[in-house]
Formats: C-alpha cells, sequence, structure tokens
C-alpha cells in the first residue's frame, strides 16, 4: 500500500518509514478517515479514497496485484522439529480494518500464526508480508505490531503507567506527548484512575483492559490478541468481547484475534479462519461458517450438530438424496460430495430440525425419530431423539405458547429443508 | 446482630464475651503449633543462642582479677594511677596475701595471662612471684613493698599496678578496645601505635575481598543463572549438575586444586610463557595474596550465587520478554527495562548469601591467602586455638557480627529486604 509512497520519499523499508514520525503520523491520519465506517467499507471506501487521491495526484499509489491485502501470508509453512509440520501450506490475507479471528482446537497452529506474524517464531518456508513488505527478516521490535498476551504480560515491576510509557520510551518521545498518550489510551479503556498502581493491584479484568491500552497505546495498525479473555469469568469476557470489537472497528485497527472459544470467534470477527491439523479448513464471515460449513470439521466444531452417515443415491443439481446406513432416505444440500455411491455424512442444525410436518414441502422426506429426553432451558427445549440409530440427536425448540412439550416415549416425525441438511465428506 | 453490638460486648452462644470465648479457642491451636515446633526452639536455644551469647560474654567478662586477688582490688581502688608515685605498703601487703593464696590454688598464673594480654611481660611476673609466695607467711613476713620489688622488679613499675587497677572490674571493655587497635593509655583510649595496629586493616581487607568475590560472583553467576532459566530441560539439568559438581567435592582439594593451578610453576603460568605472553623469569605471583584469595573463593561459593538467581529466573514467565519486544524494545532494551528489574531480588538474596559467607571464610583465605590475603577470621582462629585469648576472639566476633547485621540493615534500607527471594 505504502509502496510508491515510500519510493516518492525515498524510503526503503517499513521499519525506516516508521522512523519517520510525521510521515507517519500524517498516513496514520488519512487511513484513520478511511477506516472508520467498519471492515467491509472499509475495504471499499479505501479502494475509492486510493483512486480518488490518485486523480488529485496528492498521494500516488499504484495497484499492484494484492494491494488490498494489509497482512498476507504466503504459502508459509513451519515446523519446529524437521519431521513434522505444524502449519502446513498457509495462504491468508486480509484488508485493512478487518477483524480476523484464528479459531480451532489446541495444536491445530493457529497460535503458531500469530507467533510467526509477531516475528517470535520464523516461517520455515514462504512469506509473510505486512503492508506488501516481506516482514521474514525483520525482528519483532521492529514490526510494529500491538501484541495482548494470554497472561496479560504487564511488567510487575512497573505502575500501569510506566508500563504504558515502555512503548513510547522506546520510541524515544518526549514526556508530554507521553503523558497525552498514557492519558488518552487509558481513557479508552476506562482505567484513566489506575495510572498509578501496580498489574498486581489491579483484578483480571482491569489488567486485560491495560494490556489492550499498552499494546494500542503506540498506535500500530496491526494489533494481535493471543487468548486475551481466556483467564475472565463469563460474564466480565462477555462484556470485553463487545469492548475490544468496538474499540478495534472505532480505531480502524486490523486485528488477528486467536481463541478456542467459537463464540468469542462468532460474536467478534468479521472473519473467522477455523484450524485444523494446520490448514484454514474454512474463512468465512461468522454467518456463512455457522450456516454453510465446507466439511465436517467445520460442522462440528462451529455449534452443535447432528450428524448421520450414509451414502449418495441421487445427485440433482443443488440437492441430493441420501440413504442412511439404517436405510431411511432423506434429501440434502451436496457440499463436498460429487458423485452418486460416494459415503457422506450429513450435518444438521438442532434448531433446523422441523417437527411441524405441515411446515415441510411437499413430498420432502421424514425420519421417524423416538424422544429420548426433554430438557427444559428456559428459553429453549431441548429434546434428545434416537434417528435412524443415532441416540444423541438432539434438536431446539422454542418456548413459544403454542409449543408442543415432547414426552418421552413417543415417536414423532422430523424432517428440514434440504439447504438446512447439508451432506459433507464422511471423514 | 446490630443491637447486640450496640448494646454492649459481643457475647458467644453461652454468655461468654466473643473475644474471650475466640482467645481461647485460639489459643489451644496456639499452644498445639507451639508444641509442634517446640524441638526446633529447643535445638536453636541450646545449641545456636545459648553459645553465641556465652561467646558474647566471654568479650567482656573479667572476673578473673577480682576473684584472684580480691584484697589487691579492693586497696588499690584509691591508688591515683596518674601520680606517677607506687602504690603504699597496704597495696603491697594486699597483693602478698592474695598471692599466697592463689599460689596455693594454683589460680596465679591464671591471672597473669589474663593480665599479659594487656601488659606483655606480666605473665612472667606473677609466675615468678607464685613460686615464692607459696613460702610466705603474709601476715608476719612483712612490710612487703621493698621484698616484691626485690623479688621481681615489675612490682616497682607504676604501668604494672595500673594495669592491674585497669582490669580490676568484673566487666571490661579492654578486649573491644584491643580488637579496634586501641588501649587504654594515661589519658583514657588511645590508638596502639602504627606498627602495632593489625585488626583494623584485616577488618577492612575482610570487608573489602568479600565485595570483589561478591561482585564476581556475581557477574559470573548470572550468565549462568540466565542459561540454567532458559534452556530446555535436558541440557538445563546437565548444566545444573556441573554448577553442583563442586559441592560434591572436598573444600580442601578444591582449595588445593587452586594452588596447583595458581602458583607459579603452576598449570597458568606454564602456560602463559609457554604461548609467550609472560616471560620464564618474570612469572605472575597469583597465590599467597589477594587475587589468589578473591579466586579460589569465587569459585567456591558461586554455586550459593547461582541457585537462589536461578530459582528467581525461573519464576520470570518468558512471554515478559516477548511482550517487550512487541511494544518495540530492543534485546537489549528489553532485558535491562523488563527483565533485569525481575530478578533483582535474585541477585540480592544471593550477593546477601555469598557476603555473609564470604566475610566468615576460614579455610581458604588460610591456605591460599598467604600473609596479605587472610581474613579476620584467620585472627579469630588463631586466638581461639592457638593464643587462648577468647575474650579478644569473641570481640573480634561481636564485631564482625555487627559489621554484618549493619549491613543487612543498610541494604534494607536501599533495596528493601522485601526484595529477597529465594524462590
Amino acid at each position: 500500500m505504502f509502496g510508491p509512497a515510500r519510493r516518492r520519499f525515498g524510503l526503503g523499508s517499513v521499519a525506516k518509514l516508521r522512523a519517520s514520525p510525521e510521515i507517519r503520523e500524517f498516513f496514520r491520519d488519512y487511513y484513520r478517515t478511511c477506516c472508520n465506517a467498519g471492515p467491509y467499507k472499509v475495504y471499499f471506501t479505501s479502494r475509492q479514497r486510493r483512486k480518488s487521491a490518485d486523480i488529485s495526484g496528492s498521494v500516488p499509489l499504484a495497484d499492484s496485484g494484492n494491494s488490498d491485502a494489509f497482512v498476507a501470508f504466503e504459502r508459509v509453512q513451519k515446523s519446529y522439529d524437521g519431521e513434522i509440520l505444524v502449519v502446513k501450506d498457509l495462504n491468508l490475507s486480509m484488508p485493512k480494518g478487518e477483524f480476523l479471528t484464528m479459531l480451532g482446537p489446541s495444536g491445530s497452529g493457529k497460535t503458531t500464526c500469530l507467533m510467526m506474524l509477531a516475528g517470535f517464531e520464523t516461517a520455515t518456508h514462504g512469506d509473510i508480508l505486512l503492508d506488501g513488505v516481506s516482514i521474514n527478516n525483520i525482528p519483532p521490535h521492529k514490526r510494529g505490531i500491538g501484541m495482548v498476551f494470554q497472561n496479560y504480560a504487564l511488567f510487575p515491576h512497573m505502575t500501569i503507567a510506566e508500563n504504558l510509557s515502555f512503548p513510547l520510551e522506546v520510541r524515544k518521545m518526549g514526556k508530554s506527548l507521553r503523558e497525552e498518550k498514557i492519558k488518552r489510551a487509558l481513557d479508552m479503556v476506562e482505567m484513566g484512575d489506575f495510572g498509578g498502581r501496580r498489574p498486581a493491584q489491579l483484578s483480571g479484568g482491569q489488567q486485560q483492559r491495560v494490556a489492550l491500552a499498552r499494546a494500542l497505546v503506540f498506535e500500530p495498525e496491526l494489533v494481535l490478541m493471543d487468548e486475551p479473555l481466556g483467564a475472565l469469568d463469563k460474564q466480565l469476557r462477555e462484556k470485553m468481547q463487545f469492548e475490544i470489537t468496538h474499540l478495534a472497528h472505532q480505531l480502524g485497527i486490523t486485528t488477528v484475534y486467536v481463541t478456542h472459544d467459537q463464540t468469542e470467534a462468532l460474536t467478534m470477527s468479521d472473519r473467522v479462519a477455523v484450524f485444523n491439523d494446520g490448514r484454514i479448513q474454512q474463512l468465512d464471515p461468522p454467518d456463512t461458517l455457522y450456516e454453510k460449513p465446507q466439511n465436517s470439521f467445520v460442522a462440528q466444531f462451529i455449534g452443535e450438530n447432528n450428524t448421520l452417515d450414509g451414502v449418495v443415491t441421487e445427485i440433482k443439481g443443488d440437492t441430493c438424496i441420501v440413504r442412511l446406513d439404517g436405510g431411511e432416505m432423506l434429501d440434502a444440500t451436496p457440499v463436498n460430495v460429487t458423485k452418486v455411491g460416494e459415503r457422506t455424512r450429513v450435518s444438521i442444525r438442532p434448531e433446523r430440525v422441523e417437527i411441524n410436518k405441515e411446515r415441510l414441502q411437499d413430498g420432502a422426506h421424514t425420519l421417524k425419530a423416538e424422544v429420548l429426553e426433554f430438557i427444559y432451558m428456559g428459553d429453549i427445549f431441548r429434546t434428545r431423539l434416537r434417528v435412524a440409530g443415532n441416540d444423541e440427536f438432539v434438536i431446539k425448540t422454542r418456548n413459544a405458547p403454542d409449543q408442543e412439550k415432547l414426552v418421552p416415549g413417543t415417536m414423532i416425525d422430523i424432517g428440514w429443508l434440504p439447504e438446512d441438511c447439508r451432506a459433507l465428506d464422511a471423514t | 446482630m446490630s443491637d447486640v453490638a450496640d448494646t454492649g460486648p459481643m457475647l458467644a452462644a453461652d454468655g461468654t464475651p466473643l473475644k474471650k470465648s475466640l482467645g481461647r479457642a485460639l489459643r489451644r491451636q496456639k499452644m498445639r503449633a507451639l508444641m509442634l515446633i517446640a524441638p526446633l526452639l529447643l535445638f536453636i536455644l541450646l545449641a545456636f543462642i545459648l553459645p553465641v551469647g556465652d561467646m558474647l560474654y566471654w568479650s567482656v567478662k573479667n572476673g578473673i582479677v577480682s576473684e584472684t586477688l580480691p584484697r589487691t582490688v579492693v586497696a588499690l581502688k584509691d591508688w591515683d594511677a596518674n601520680s606517677g608515685e607506687l602504690p603504699d605498703e597496704p597495696v603491697y601487703a594486699a597483693m602478698a596475701a592474695d598471692l599466697h593464696e592463689a599460689s596455693l590454688a594454683k589460680t596465679h598464673t591464671k591471672v597473669g595471662v589474663r593480665l599479659n594480654y594487656e601488659n606483655p611481660g606480666i605473665s612472667s611476673l606473677f609466675r615468678k612471684s607464685g613460686r615464692a609466695a607459696k613460702k610466705w607467711e603474709p601476715a608476719a613476713d612483712g612490710p612487703w613493698k621493698d621484698q616484691l620489688i626485690e623479688l621481681h622488679k615489675g612490682w616497682g613499675d607504676t604501668a604494672v599496678w595500673r594495669t592491674i587497677q585497669t582490669y580490676s572490674p568484673p566487666l571490661t571493655s579492654g578486649y573491644y578496645l584491643n580488637a579496634a587497635d586501641m588501649r587504654v593509655g594515661p589519658d583514657g583510649p588511645e590508638m596502639r601505635p602504627e606498627n602495632e595496629r593489625i585488626y583494623m586493616l584485616l577488618f577492612g581487607r575482610t570487608l573489602k575481598l568479600s565485595l570483589m568475590i561478591t561482585l564476581s560472583c556475581v557477574l559470573l553467576g548470572y550468565p549462568v543463572a540466565w542459561l540454567l532459566a532458559n534452556l530446555p530441560t535436558r541440557k538445563a539439568n546437565m548444566l545444573m549438575i556441573l554448577v553442583l559438581l563442586p559441592f560434591w567435592t572436598s573444600l580442601l582439594v578444591r582449595t588445593s586444586a587452586w594452588k596447583v593451578m595458581l602458583q607459579q610453576q603452576g598449570v597458568i603460568n606454564d602456560v602463559l610463557v609457554w604461548i609467550g605472553l609472560v616471560a620464564d623469569d618474570a612469572r605472575l605471583v597469583m597465590i599467597n595474596n589477594q587475587f589468589g584469595t578473591v579466586i579460589a573463593m569465587t569459585h567456591i561459593l558461586l554455586p550459593f550465587m547461582i541457585l537462589p538467581m536461578y530459582s528467581v529466573m525461573q519464576t520470570i514467565p518468558p512471554t515478559y520478554l516477548r511482550a517487550a519486544k512487541s511494544l518495540g524494545a530492543t534485546n537489549w532494551t528489553a532485558f535491562w527495562r523488563v527483565y533485569f528489574p525481575q530478578s533483582v531480588p535474585g541477585i540480592g538474596a544471593g550477593s546477601i548469601l555469598v557476603f555473609i559467607l564470604a566475610i566468615g571464610y576460614y579455610i581458604t583465605p588460610a591456605l591460599v591467602g598467604g600473609t596479605k590475603g587472610t581474613f579476620i577470621s584467620n585472627r579469630i582462629a588463631f586466638h581461639i586455638s592457638s593464643s587462648l585469648n577468647w575474650g579478644l576472639a569473641a570481640a573480634l566476633g561481636a564485631i564482625l557480627l555487627v559489621v554484618v547485621l549493619l549491613l543487612y540493615w543498610a541494604y534494607d534500607k536501599i533495596v528493601g529486604i522485601d526484595n529477597v527471594k529465594l524462590g
């Protein structure tokens, strides 16, 4: 993004560009104004803005191939021991201002990716680009990336204000400017009165806010967060989720967030990258991820999910018919099945199962189900069924006045719209 | 609840005041806890506090003069030592009576030895007079003044009488004056002549060398402790064994090894001569001086520095360094501003340990220190086992103890003792 500008100013690298505060300030203000409208608009507005800037001639920016990517992983691989790849061929690009979450079980490679981006691990193969410049050989302290750690990593021997002052001092900032920025950052996270305290005197949530303020105080364009809310209780976590997302969008910061908590990923992110086995299994906005999982792993990992195994018997455009192992037939949407006779695992969300026959379209396949257990959960009812030999088939129904409360032991018919039932890979 | 608090003291269920009831309940717990530590308490009392207290008492104890020469002490009370005149006949008569009794009880040599510390020569005076005194009839044979002076001319010396008078009280500050290179002169306490001063020099040297040893232990130990705390477990364990290896070797063997290494015909000099750095006729003197003491003691005390530093460094999570770097600090800044301040408690603990061990070290300075590298502890040992002047040894020990406590206090003021962590 800064490529031609750099040429114009005669500067050779990101590091050098960072060394000049005026230019930096200028670009930051420029991009701030572009980025304050939210992630998706950012994408377009900044491009439009760039075009208009191009025309006016004030900031000549060429449109290189992947100019929208602020952060890009290109064929990145990582191995610690030379035998096993913990990250296998990672390709990812994010536009400026996006909030991207890396979600996955432990050992799936998400934290390794974050550490490579931060510069604490080196990629075994491939390039990591920041602003179009490869940062493989730039040491962490020159990358200018803010980072929030899992255990906050606030320096215990410094007060809160000193903690925040640290990144400004190493940037040789003047005292009055430092104090102003510290105050602004602390006010931003509503910790303005705590500057003189030590980290040990704060609660977990307050430490979390300070850690956030410290990562933002030197105004980085990219902020990385490594399971920052892992140590907080549920209520506080939900509050902080909202605050972090809000702050990130307000400041227009590009954020990479790592978590193994799927709720966190769904509620906070613009896009979620689901990691497993060193690969990105799916990279999509939360709603797409939840409603249209691309494979069995994603379907299982995100949200609650019912699965039934069977064989594809017919494919007709965007619907297919699956014969379950027990002989029952059902309609589904083929996702990654391609030919008749292939084994498949169909996946249905509990809240998309229909027990009211009238709401299904004519000719829809239904299945017989035996009610095993009825659980009253307040806002919803959770009912466990036996369907096609599967005892763990769960449906959720809304607690509405006319909602039927199913009685264990009775037999019912269940069905669903073909687009809610997705035929995925069998593994 | 609240109305009870308003009307008077809180009561327990049986009507006794709550405070009393609580106190009774806690007293049983406290008693039980006390019983558990009683053996240890007793052991500390008998094996540590009592001996140390007794030793401190030795440094001021002086009962021997008034016990052995009771009449003389009373008779001498009114004599003015600064008049320049010898005491009168009653004093000599009292001395004769005391000496006669002491010689029969065979205690006259002991008091002679005691007074000899203060005024060399008195020992032989008492021994010679004591031999003669056995046959005396103190009541009949007087007058004694001329007899005694004839027997030994020491009895005609006012300095001898002054010494006896000065050291007649049951408690004395003489040992401490001695330990501070001072003595009681005609005008009260005064410094000894330059050529007789030794203890202040030794104290100074002990402190200086101990500080040097502590400093070199910090410089050498810090990187090792850092490696121990940051290497992978397998390598760290290997390194730990190397650090602990000296503990498994006899202290004497290690010290002797340094003698082999450092002497003029030793390994290091041979290598230096062979390389050509040092001429064969100008081999370095590295042992039997302060250099040798510092080298050997640094080696011996190094583990005591490394272990506390290691245990503190182990508690510093590596994320702090990462956090510092992500905030823009170079490796050095991250270390100096973030890691080092957190490792200071370990340095403090190790330094106190090493310094206190060094200040009282005895064997190594005795073996490799020669005359220029000995410590005050060597002098204390000399007075305990050779000169048998236990009072002076006790005074030197007490001064050492006070110096250590003072330094400890200063450390607390400057760094803060709460900052010391052993793990």
